[in-house]
């Protein structure tokens, strides 16, 4: 596997953890890849896979996202029309939802039919939902191949208050209880997102990356 | 399934260096906080909290550095607290490589500073640090106070705040999660102050890391179970090898409260 991995830079979020991890993962599948983290639309362009970070409100991200000169267009040219593998992280994987609610009402990417809602979770549980829980995976995929689930799982970090609440469920794949079935992985085609962050999550999100760097959809 | 409480060991750093020595066997320098970093995060820490207690502004900008450095190699949660006083700092934290900030003296003098960074950067990376001491005497913070009252500058200098009511109006204006440490105990290894974690876990709907004055594995218990905490936060225990966090999450979890084995 060679090739590169765009990691797009639009004022978001904490750009090196997740380039330091990517870039551990490269290393231990002994593999070429290069690691780039960029604002620039033709080396998005250029790249064999995309991963699109975020933290923060989804209404600042996504005006981020979009005060990019032809970042959102090259997105969608590679990942809608090029079937390039995408993953989104945290906010990044809300983006890909038809719509935001967090302070009003804002369109996302639209790529993946839902809302992203506030949680709610049953029994007066703490918001943000915040630190190590275990998935539950409602189907398999590539990228949650050879990651325990369950009880006795492995634990993803998740750090948010929002989550994507997905229409259509053959888009859902993975889901953390907390009160409720709060959504942790979604995707179709070639696009996955994770609500936890793979890049904190240690021994789970290094498998879920090297998958991910693997993944031929 | 379910969310699991959290073991965050916490490191105070000044001018770069760890200052209250980390006594693990393996290391080759003790006083390098990224040494100290990977022996945590190998050894199944839940997240890492650097404290910058760094004095002279010519040396402010070291923090960075060992945040970076810490990114690189750790893949775990790092809090940054210590001087935090703009969005800038902030920002320069996060592209650091820091998940979250703790806010103490800023959000003290400056409410609305919490505001502005929630706003800039979500609430879920904004934590505000909560230092409180019992008051002498009820009367001082009036009929309707609690029992406790906010300092600045660990510890020394009293505010007049009443900590409850702070905690309180930091959630409203966007704290993501709330550092609550008793500056009667800490340092002392008489345990939280639980009544003073509970007040305030209680009276929030994020969540509260207790700080200040673990001695012992039932002290961790007794945050969680009678302080209502989601994480608890230690440092002599820890740095000292009293107990692992091996030691520490095996010991909480036999004491009926969800723990990361992994």
């Amino acid at each position: 596997m060679t090739g590169a991995v765009a990691i797009i830079d639009y004022g978001s979020g904490n750009l090196r953890s997740a380039a330091k991890a990517f870039e551990r993962s490269v290393r231990a599948l002994r593999a070429e890849t290069e690691v780039a983290v960029t604002n620039d639309p033709d080396l998005v362009r250029r790249a064999d896979r995309i991963v699109l970070p975020g933290v923060g409100a989804f209404e600042d991200c996504m005006n981020g996202l979009t005060a990019v000169k032809g970042m959102r267009e090259a997105l969608e040219e590679r990942v809608i029309k090029g079937g390039v593998p995408f993953l989104g992280i945290c906010v990044g994987m809300q983006l890909m939802a038809t719509e935001g609610l967090e302070k009003g009402t804002w369109p996302g990417l639209g790529w993946i039919s839902g809302a992203v809602v506030r949680l709610e979770p049953r029994g007066g549980l703490k918001v943000p939902h915040m630190g190590w829980n275990t998935l539950k995976f409602t189907q398999p995929h590539p990228l949650l191949a050879n990651i325990p689930d369950g009880e006795a799982g492995l634990h993803a970090y998740f750090v948010h208050s929002y989550h994507l609440a997905t229409t259509d469920e053959r888009t859902l794949f993975a889901t953390a209880d907390y009160g409720q079935a709060v959504t942790a992985c979604v995707g179709r085609d070639n696009m996955f997102g994770t609500q936890f962050h793979p890049e904190k999550s240690q021994t789970l999100g290094l498998s879920l990356i090297e998958n991910f760097l693997e993944w031929t959809p | 399934m379910t969310l699991k409480t959290r073991i965050i060991p916490c490191l105070d750093v000044k001018d770069g260096r760890v200052v209250k020595g980390v006594q693990f066997v393996d290391l080759v320098d003790a006083g390098d906080p990224v040494e100290a970093a990977l022996a945590y995060d190998a050894a199944g820490a839940d997240e890492l909290c650097f404290l910058d207690i760094t004095a002279s502004a010519e040396n402010r900008d070291t923090i960075f550095d060992v945040v970076a450095r810490t990114a690189e190699q750790c893949f775990m949660p790092v809090t940054v607290g210590g001087g935090i006083r703009t969005v800038e700092d902030i920002r320069k934290l996060l592209l650091s490589g820091a998940d979250k900030v703790s806010i103490n003296t800023a959000a003290v003098n400056d409410p609305d500073f919490v505001s502005r960074a929630a706003d800039k950067f979500g609430d879920q990376c904004i934590v505000v640090s909560v230092d409180a001491r019992r008051r002498q005497t009820r009367t001082l913070g009036g009929a309707n106070a609690s029992d406790w009252e906010i300092f600045t500058h660990g510890g020394r200098n009293p505010t007049g705040l009443d900590a409850i009511e702070f905690a309180v109006r930091s959630v409203e204006r966007g704290a993501g999660e709330l550092l609550v440490t008793s500056m009667d105990r800490d340092g002392t290894k008489k345990g939280f102050d639980l009544e003073l974690t509970r007040a305030i876990a209680d009276a929030v709907h994020v969540p509260v890391v207790a700080s200040g004055g673990v001695g012992a594995l039932d002290d961790l218990v007794a945050g969680v179970k009678e302080g209502h905490a989601s994480a608890v936060l230690a440092a002599s225990i820890f740095h000292f090898g009293t107990f692992t966090i091996a030691e520490a999450k095996a010991y909480m979890q036999d004491h009926g409260i969800p723990m990361r084995m992994d």
